[in-house]
This record gives C-alpha cells, structure tokens and sequence, in this order.
C-alpha cells in the first residue's frame, strides 16, 4: 500500500466521481488515479469484448502553436513531422543530444500550423521544458495545456457503437491515428482514435469542467454494451498484451530508440538537424553490425509472475532483464517483455527461464504481440 | 466489509479459525483481498510441514505485486487448499469461507492475534 503523503497528490476534475464509484486509487507520477474499480482482470476483459472507460487526465498536454510549429517540431523530436496531414496523429518519440529517449509521444496535428503533444504524466515536464529550451529560434509557441484538458478514454470493440449514440460526428469515417473536433453528449471535444489497449478506441480531450458530465454520459449509453469504468491496472496489462511500450519500463534515458527496437520512429531523411541526430546515427550503425538486446515476449509454462527488473537466464547465465510483467487475461499465463541478448531473442528459442526470486521458471520466448485484435 | 467475529486475526491480515480437534484454518482477510486485487497465484505451506508464527509460509500473487504470506500461528501443515491452487481467484471471491488457505495442527496456544473489532480497528487507519 502506497504511503504517499496525499496532500501532496494531484487531482483529477474526475476524483470525486472515481471515490464514488469505491476506486482503489494510486499515487502514479503525482497523481492520484484510480487502479481499479473492481476486479481489474473484469475490466481488462470488458475492453478485449465490450468497452471500458478511463480518466487518463494525467497524460501531459503540451500545445505547439505558430508560423514554424512543424520545423520546431522537426528540430525537436525524431520522427518527420512534416508528413502528418491536417487531422492526423503520430507515434513519436524525443531524445536528448545523447540519443537517449526522454519521452515516448502522440502528436496530433488540430490545425494547419497547430500541434497537440501528449507526453506520459511523468516526463510531461521534461518535455515541457525540451520544447520551450528547442523552441529558440522558431516562430513559434509552446504552451503548457496540462490543467486545460480532462483525458478520457473509451476503449473497446463497442466503443465505435457507444461513442455514436452521443455524437453526430462521423466517426465511422474517422481513421486510427485520426482527430477531429465535435460535440459528444453536448460537450466539445478533440475525438481522436488513439489509444493503448489493442483494441479499437477513442480518447476525448475535454475541458476539465466538462469531464463528469461526459463520464456520465458514457457511461449510460455504455451500459448496454457492457462498458465497465476501468484503472490503470488494466491499461498496463492490455498495453503488455498489446506490446506497447510503457516509458519507465521498456523505455528510459539510458535506451536510444535503436536500443530499445524503436529504431524506425527516427526519420533522419526530413529536413534540416534535429536532435540527437548525430548520436541516433552512431546508434544505428551499431545496431545494424552489433545488434543490442532485443525486446521479445515471454509466456510462461508455470503459473509465476514475472517482473519488472527480475533476471532472464539460460544455461546458468544471465542473459536479458524483464521490463515487464503480468498474469495475462487473455492467455490465462503469465507473460512479460524483456530485453534479452540477440542470440536468445528468436521465438523458440530454448533452455530461457526467468529467475523468480531464487527458482528458475522456464519460459517461451515469443514474438511480440501476444495479442491482436480481430480486424 | 465485516469480518466474521467467531475468527481471529493477524496484523499481517491473516484470520485463524476456532479450533477443532487441535487444528486451526488460516486464511487472509476480506481487506487484504481488496489490497491485492486478483490473486492469480498462491503458493502455499506443503503439508506435513512446521510452520513459526510470524515466519513466511508462503506468497499470493496478484497482477500488480507479489506478497508474502506470513504464517499466524504455529505448528504443523495438516492440509492445503486446493481448490485456491486451482482457482486462486476464490481468495477475492470468498477470503472468509471457500478461500481459505491451509490447516495447522498447533503447538500451544497462538498469541498476538486481534477479535474482529481490533482488527477493524487495525485496519481503519
């Protein structure tokens, strides 16, 4: 149990709806959010089969706004932003001069010259002061829209279904990694179809004050369908199952994107330096000629789980680290990423085990994802 | 949440049964059930084994943590659950009753354990 001082935790608009509905909260990056309503393997399935709802209000939102939004973008992180077309998102990533990542990103571009960052809560800051540092220079501004958005989630095969019932928006025509705003449930909305489940979904950027009232509505229309509020326990465990990466586990300043098999969100044929650009080469080269540790899946054959920090072995010898880990829901086993040595990192491959506290419990090593929706 | 008043508890919320024919069930409480979130995993004292209050016994494993089980009472393992080994989600489902965890032929009488209304009283803070 968390011994946080709570004084000292931040606030979602939604907190007094959470402690209503009896969440277990946690103090996660600052912020104190709810972990669970209920049973979190129920709240996992009801995103793999109906729909689930999450306040993800401690996500950072970071407004890039001007003449040369997109050059300063360009300059700042590593992916070609100039290639997003007007209501489109992207997977991105921002590294220091070293390569190392400091944050693994969405932008969304909400107007011709317009850009909406959406950092992890716990590096919201860091990226928040590398944009205004990068931002010298360019026409253009970086502001800090961290309390002017409430962030909710709803994720699911019937979430399309759910959302339409409140919106006029067509939302059947709007693409994954897509962003338009509108009207649902009467309040105004960046709808984008995003998410961090695996599954079909929509994450809805609102005006805190405006955030119970569209919970409320989701949830109504929801009902039917089966839609549960979710916690952040469940999102972890859909994003492993997924194998989306969660900064602080896969990802980390001491990791460049080729280090951590993220290699392809560089783009270092866009215009003009960026940074990090001369290191990322280096990375790399290295990369293609002495591949670092891979990032694979394991499941295991035993019942034990697997967690961040616990050794990957075989033949006696350490050979990776687990990243990540948890009792799957969907494959009924324990699973878990880990960074292992190239030569162990083919599915398949034999004699790896991860040491649980002491004892050697042998596991497959698997390609990822575990799991993939039905398209 | 109630806990039974015919039980006993631990400050590391295990319960202990009355005792019949000098053996005691041991479970965990209903608060430290909701605590753990789904068990997924319960690795229990083998039987025929000597268990020391206070000493680990065993773990529960749920999907965001690993927990020790700390044995409340002293004596020897008689019989462990199996139905929990199978479907270890019964320890959230029904902690007092079909989620029991084992049975332990004691060795005098178990001390430091708290009535229902000290354990809530435990717990509340």
């Amino acid at each position: 149990m968390s011994s946080t001082e709570p004084h000292r935790l931040r606030h979602t608009a939604l907190d007094a709806l959470h402690r209503s509905l009896g969440a277990t909260m946690t103090d996660f990056a600052g912020w104190d959010m709810p972990l669970r309503y209920g049973s979190e393997r129920d709240e996992h399935i009801a995103v793999r089969t109906g729909a689930g709802l999450f306040d993800l209000s401690h996500m950072g939102e970071i407004t890039v706004i001007g003449p040369q939004a997109v050059a300063l973008l360009n300059h700042a992180l590593v992916g070609n932003i100039a290639t997003v077309g007007l209501g489109r998102a992207r997977y991105t990533m921002i590294c220091r001069v070293d390569g190392g990542i400091l944050d693994d990103l969405i932008v969304y571009r909400t107007a011709e010259n317009e850009y909406l960052v959406v950092a992890n809560a716990s590096n919201a800051q860091a990226v928040l002061d590398a944009l205004t540092e990068r931002a010298a220079g360019f026409d253009a501004e970086v502001r800090d829209d961290r309390d002017s958005y409430a962030l909710l989630a709803v994720q699911g095969p019937e979430s399309l279904a759910v959302l339409k019932s409140l919106t006029g928006v067509d939302l059947d025509g709007l693409k994954y990694y897509s962003a338009l705003s509108g009207t649902v449930a009467g309040v105004s909305a960046l709808i984008a179809r995003t998410g961090y489940t695996g599954e079909d979904g929509f994450e809805l950027f609102v005006a805190p004050g405006d955030a119970e009232k569209l919970w409320q509505a989701i949830t109504e229309a929801g009902a039917p369908a089966g839609l549960v509020p979710c916690g952040l326990s469940c999102r972890d465990t859909l994003r492993l199952e997924a194998g989306m990466p969660l900064y602080g586990n896969e990802l980390s300043l001491a990791l460049t994107p080729f280090d951590a098999g993220f290699g392809r969100v560089v783009k270092f044929d866009k215009e003009g330096d960026f940074v990090g650009r001369e290191a990322l080469l280096a990375a790399a080269e290295r990369a293609a000629v002495e591949p670092p540790r891979v990032l694979v899946g394991l499941v295991a054959e035993g019942r034990r789980v697997p967690r961040a920090g616990y050794p990957v072995v075989a033949g006696g010898e350490v050979i990776g680290e687990v990243t990540s880990g948890a009792p799957s829901p969907t494959l009924g086993k324990p699973i878990a990423m880990a960074y292992v040595d190239a030569a162990y990192a083919a599915p398949g491959t034999a004699g790896v085990a991860v040491d649980i506290r002491g004892s050697h419990e042998p596991y497959e090593v698997v390609a990822l994802p575990f799991y993939q929706r039905q398209k | 949440m109630s806990n039974p008043q015919q039980l006993r508890y631990s400050k590391e919320h295990e319960w202990v049964s009355p005792v019949e024919d000098g053996v005691a069930t041991i479970g965990i409480t209903e608060f430290a059930a909701n605590a753990l979130g789904d068990v997924v995993y319960a690795q229990l004292p083998d039987v025929g084994s000597t268990v020391a209050a206070g000493e680990t016994c065993g773990e529960l494993e749920s999907t965001k943590s690993v927990s020790d089980l700390y044995c409340p009472v002293s004596g020897e393992v008689t019989e462990v659950n199996e139905d929990v080994v199978n479907d270890p989600s019964l320890v959230n489902s029904a902690p007092f009753e079909g989620g029991w965890l084992f049975k332990v032929r004691l060795e005098g009488e178990p001390a430091d354990l708290l009535s229902a209304d000290e354990y809530a009283a435990h717990t509340a803070g």
